[in-house]
């Protein structure tokens, strides 16, 4: 079954509607329309790479939001194997928004954290749309130092709408479980990569993002805000969120220009959802490939460069420094 | 390295004019007293009537905690950036040079090395009258560098907190001064120095979610809001209905995140006390 289309995807399914019609005459009528089925055929690919490689923040945006787009889980099944999910923060519950557990990579026997959306109301309901509670973020911490102490590499899949804004969220202090979550990631000493699926979610993102490599798929945007939250604020209308989302250099070309990350995943055409095996894929190379690097390292040297990383990131105007 | 022993830090000198005629006069909020800015200076902004805290600004803050004369700023001259060269309704050059003509300073936090009746320590303090005290690369850079230098010389760090959050305009340069300020945290705490972290109104989002949180001790202003998302953003996504006194410091010391309430006149006394036990 085909995706659902997005708006801008529109004139690419007029065109194939007119090329069925156009094969459907020939048929019909027994007249031969090749060439202009091949000049349609011409027509639909030119469409499909004007639309393709002009994508706005904006439109990427819809990519990395649509509904049918691969989710964490799903790259659990078709990138790693054997996945084993743990459950619990040992404190308060289970986050469903936050599956975590074991999984194998290639050679490598890892510790997945990851946030999760649902495909469907009910599902959505139990992964509360992927934004996860202190406990979601307490549970990550717990499986990182058994990782740290078990020496195994942290791969987390970052796809989240934020961390959830809600009052059971706040009396558990989901500020204090994200902060401690950052401050832990900069130490802990085993190899972690993070890859950026879909959402990139400002802290609730990052609360599970602070890793040797940071990669991102090619359609996921990674934001300090959502473009509509900044629309609402800088603008005074949500509206104006493709203004915002251009404003804000959230794509993954944009932060991998800004060095805010180290690589940027190759998604089909059209996006993730339109292959999701070949994403999958692509995923699997990319993070073998650093996860081959990282692990040779000596944990010291990896935690300097860690913080290094994390240490450049800003600009800021210095007098006497140009 | 920029360092001015003797910073000039005048009370009053920013005062806003709001409100009430001729600036001398200001309302309280809380109680509706009418009470004279001076009155209200030499009270540290507290309402003489109610306790009602006023916003502090960082000067005021500063000359109210140190020991004078003992104050050393570190890298005064770093100013924002706009990267991104971000547009919206207004720009951030614009958004910058209007706030740095308004309160005098260059970005949203002072830091420096200075003493607490005796104490010396690191101190930051952020100041909310700057874009709300929001966080970008400066903010974020100068207090990794205090904290840095703090680790170096082995002191400890108090940081007074108020803030909106990371700073939009800046983008993820902004949401990545959670991580860079944490780690620099890390290593402080690795060489078991102690940091005190103290929260005033407000205290939120990405500031909330990263150096606020992770004081050794965290200390609250009376009354001061703080969370991670704000209230009108929690209704809407929620529906639900806000607890009475949702998010302020005493629903935060009531659900275990706080260790302390302090009057604004008695911060300075009851940091000295704190470094004291904590052998700084
Ligand atoms: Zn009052």
């Amino acid at each position: 079954m085909k995706p659902a289309p997005l708006d801008f995807e529109k004139p690419i399914l007029e065109l194939e509607k007119q090329l069925e019609e156009l094969r459907k005459h020939s048929k019909l009528q027994a007249i031969d329309l090749e060439r202009e089925v091949k000049s349609m055929e011409a027509k639909i690919e030119s469409t499909r790479r004007e639309i393709y490689q002009n994508l706005s923040a904006w439109q990427r945006i819809q990519i990395a939001r649509h509904t049918a787009r691969p989710f964490a889980l799903d790259y659990l099944r078709e990138a790693f194997t054997e996945f084993v999910e743990l459950h619990g923060d040992r404190l308060f519950g289970d986050d469903q928004a936050m599956p975590a557990g074991f999984a194998r990579l290639g050679q490598y026997r890892c510790v997945v954290l990851a946030h999760q959306k649902g495909r469907d109301t009910k599902e959505n309901i139990r992964r509360n749309f992927g934004s996860a509670h202190p406990e979601g973020y307490r549970k990550a911490l717990r499986l990182m130092r058994l990782a740290e102490k078990f020496q195994l590499p942290v791969v987390t899949l970052i796809d989240t709408p934020g961390a959830y804004p809600g009052v059971g969220a706040e009396e558990r202090h989901i500020s204090e479980s994200i902060a401690v979550n950052l401050r832990e990631m900069m130490q802990l000493r085993t190899a972690i990569v993070a890859v950026v699926i879909g959402e990139g979610g400002s802290g609730g993102a990052l609360g599970i993002g602070v890793a040797d490599r940071v990669l991102m798929l090619e359609n996921a945007y990674y934001s300090v805000i959502s473009p509509e939250g900044c629309a609402a604020i800088l603008w005074k209308h949500r509206s104006h969120a493709p203004e915002a989302a251009e404003a804000l250099k959230l794509t993954a070309f944009d932060l991998k220009q800004l060095g805010i990350i180290d690589a940027v995943i190759p998604e089909p055409t059209g996006g993730a959802h339109h292959d999701p095996l070949q994403t999958a894929l692509n995923l699997r190379a990319a993070v073998l490939a650093q996860l081959d690097v990282l692990t040779k390292k000596k944990v010291s040297v990896l935690l300097e460069e860690r913080y290094e990383k994390f240490r450049q990131m800003g600009r800021v105007l210095e007098p006497g420094m140009g | 390295m920029a360092i001015f022993p003797k910073p000039s830090l005048k009370l009053g000198k920013n005062l806003k004019k709001r409100d009430m005629p001729e600036g001398l006069w200001q309302k309280c909020p809380e109680c509706g007293e009418v009470i004279h800015q001076l009155e209200l200076s030499r009270n540290l902004k507290v309402c003489p009537k109610c306790d009602h805290h006023f916003t502090f600004s960082a000067a005021e803050r500063i000359q109210s905690l140190l020991d004078p004369d003992t104050f050393q700023e570190f890298d005064a001259e770093l100013a924002s950036v706009d990267v991104l060269n971000f547009k919206g309704v207004a720009t951030y050059r614009d958004r910058l040079k209007s706030y740095q003509a308004k309160t005098g300073l260059r970005d949203a936090v002072i830091t420096g090395f200075g003493s607490i009746e005796g104490h010396r320590s690191g101190l930051a303090v952020m100041d909310f009258n700057f874009l709300a005290a929001t966080m970008g690369s400066v903010v974020g850079e100068k207090i990794t560098r205090l904290i840095e230098r703090s680790t170096a010389d082995r002191r400890a760090v108090v940081i007074v907190s108020a803030s909106g959050g990371a700073r939009m305009y800046e983008g993820m340069l902004s949401l990545m001064q959670m991580a860079k300020t944490s780690g620099a945290l890390a290593r402080h705490a690795e060489a078991r120095l102690p940091y005190l972290s103290v929260l005033t109104h407000p205290t939120t989002a990405g500031v909330m979610a990263s150096y606020a949180s992770l004081g050794d001790l965290i200390l609250a202003e009376p009354k001061c809001m703080v969370g991670f998302a704000g209230p009108r953003v929690i209704r809407e996504t929620t529906h639900q209905e806000l607890p009475p006194g949702f998010q302020t410091a005493e629903f935060l010391k009531e659900h275990g995140f706080i260790d302390l309430i302090v009057h604004r006149r008695d911060l300075r006394s009851t940091l000295a006390r704190l470094l004291d036990y904590l052998g700084a």
